[in-house]
């Protein structure tokens, strides 16, 4: 069952938890991806996101994600103003991004130090939502937990050296997937704990002879 | 921890251990986040404040919402309240609360979404008009968003509290039948009465569809919370009263899911039909989309 505060809650900024409150978690996920403060983003809204979007402040929201905001801060509705004052460069794009769930988003990123990456994100209601592709991996990212990811070359015992890693930090992991687009060649690892996980174990990780990047988000 | 998946077994055991839901619902949310009741108790108590923020900032706010359908009716009727009416004082505090609140939704303020955004007046105008009637302590209050947070937990493991899936007996419904328990529990009626108020609103909206115009958190809903906050009300006195649902709560939640499964998808908040699909509707989502179109 759920917390009390999945019913009474979320504190959020109308006027949908799924088109506003939902679409504001996406993007701050997408810019905790990214680790950077983006500079350049285009956003393809796709189904009822591209139909509502006006109405619902999704533009705004997603605009306030990506700047940081959470989904219950006051200036998300002067997000598209702040953005421009921050040097972050918008387009709207509508787009159809498949078969995918009516409230889904791809966020195409450019970061301060140019580092690219490419996050779409479902909106799947109450406010909660879910990552389902990162730089054209698939995923499966709540945001709710810790979570660490590694692009890393496809070999055996990547997966054992960053989980005994946590292991020795005392981080269980809740939830983990790997994916690759083919065997033998790039691979992603998504990995969702239940304690923070350091910065001291991230080190590690993205230290790792064969991961190329490692990325660590907050949950959301 | 005490297990209750039905609205029944929530009595039961309080009952038993001569507790409020209120209570048990405290307890449930201590042990499930390993949390303390302090911290449990304030994040209920942060909702509150969010609450009344919003019905004060909506209360003196003209504002329109960014299609201009909706804003500045709660102002209105704060106007109107000045004179007698027909209802009085606690009815009418209900109504412009609520519309205040879901205003502030449309016009992109901070509001708690009490069970979803859409419904969001109809907890905050009905706990907070009965709790001046009742010269509730704060305390109170925030007993009383336990209580219906128990009385949504529930629903929403039998039901839906998601329009596009119930319809919006399961946004609006479901808040009127939340905001009716926890006014009996703030009056100091028992968990039984509680219950009944629960299965008295629920009942009166079942069937409640959804079909916004262009799609928008706006027409209907937003007058639709003032009704559910008197709605609920309503509820909260005839159980006070000692009037019982000849159909129990538990019962009148399954039949809540059983109606959202055989209504339409176009009367599931994907304004296919209704309301949505009217003349004016259409001009309107006409005129809005042609405007803004990407």
């Amino acid at each position: 069952m759920k917390s009390v505060f999945d019913i009474i809650g979320p504190i959020m900024i109308g006027p949908s938890s799924s088109h506003t409150a939902g679409a504001a978690r996406i993007g701050k996920l997408a810019r905790a991806i990214l680790g950077e403060a983006p500079t350049q983003a285009t956003v393809k809204l796709h189904g009822s996101f591209a139909q509502t979007y006006l109405g619902h402040g999704t533009d705004k929201a997603i605009v306030a994600g990506l700047l940081g905001f959470s989904a219950d801060d006051e200036r998300i509705p002067e997000a598209l103003t702040l953005a421009a004052q921050a040097g972050l460069a918008i387009e709207f794009v509508k787009a159809d991004l498949g078969d995918v769930h009516p409230n889904t988003a791809c966020i195409e990123m450019v970061g301060q130090s140019g580092r690219k990456a490419q996050v779409m994100g479902s909106s799947i209601g109450g406010g909660s939502v879910l990552i389902t592709k990162i730089n054209g991996y698939d995923v499966e990212l709540t945001g709710e937990y810790a979570t660490l990811i590694t692009i890393h070359e496809d070999k055996p015992g990547i997966v054992a050296l960053v989980t005994h890693i946590l292991a020795q930090e005392a981080v269980n992991v809740a939830f983990m997937r790997v994916s690759r687009q083919e065997r033998g060649a790039e691979a992603l690892l998504i990995l969702e704990a239940d304690e923070p996980i350091s910065h001291h174990a991230y080190e590690l990780v993205a230290h790792l002879p064969k991961v190329k990047v490692a990325m660590l988000v907050s949950p959301i | 921890m005490n297990s209750f998946s039905t609205f029944s077994d929530l009595i039961a055991v309080a009952e038993q251990q001569q507790k409020s839901v209120a209570d048990m619902m405290v307890d449930y949310e201590v042990q499930k986040q390993q949390m303390n009741k302090e911290q449990v108790w304030q994040g209920m108590d942060g909702c509150l404040t969010v609450m009344m923020e919003a019905v004060q900032k909506g209360k003196n706010s003209r504002e329109k919402s960014v299609s201009g359908m909706v804003g500045g009716n709660a102002a209105r009727f704060g106007d109107y309240m000045k004179g007698s009416g027909i209802l009085g004082p606690t009815a009418q505090k209900a109504m412009c609360y609520a519309l205040a609140v879901s205003e502030v939704n449309a016009a992109m303020g901070r509001i708690v979404a009490s069970p979803t955004a859409g419904s969001c007046g109809i907890l905050p105008g009905a706990i907070l008009a009965a709790g001046e009637a009742l010269s509730c302590t704060r305390e109170q209050l925030v007993a009383g968003l336990f209580t219906a947070a128990g009385v949504g937990l529930v629903i929403n493991e039998h039901a839906s509290l998601a329009g596009a899936l119930g319809g919006c007996q399961a946004e609006c419904g479901s808040a009127a039948a939340m905001a009716a328990a926890a006014v009996v529990e703030m009056a100091g009626g028992t968990p039984r009465q509680a219950g009944q108020a629960l299965a008295l609103a629920f009942k009166n909206l079942l069937g409640l569809v959804c079909d916004p115009v262009a799609g928008l958190v706006e027409v209907p809903c937003v007058k639709r919370n003032a009704f559910g906050a008197v709605h609920a009300l309503v509820a909260a006195e005839m159980a006070l009263s000692g009037i019982e649902s000849v159909i129990p709560p538990d019962e009148v939640i399954t039949a809540s899911y059983e109606i959202g499964c055989l209504l339409p998808k176009s009367l599931r908040e994907t304004s296919e039909a209704g309301l949505a699909k009217t003349p004016t509707g259409q001009a309107i989502e006409a005129k809005l989309h042609g405007q803004n179109s990407l």
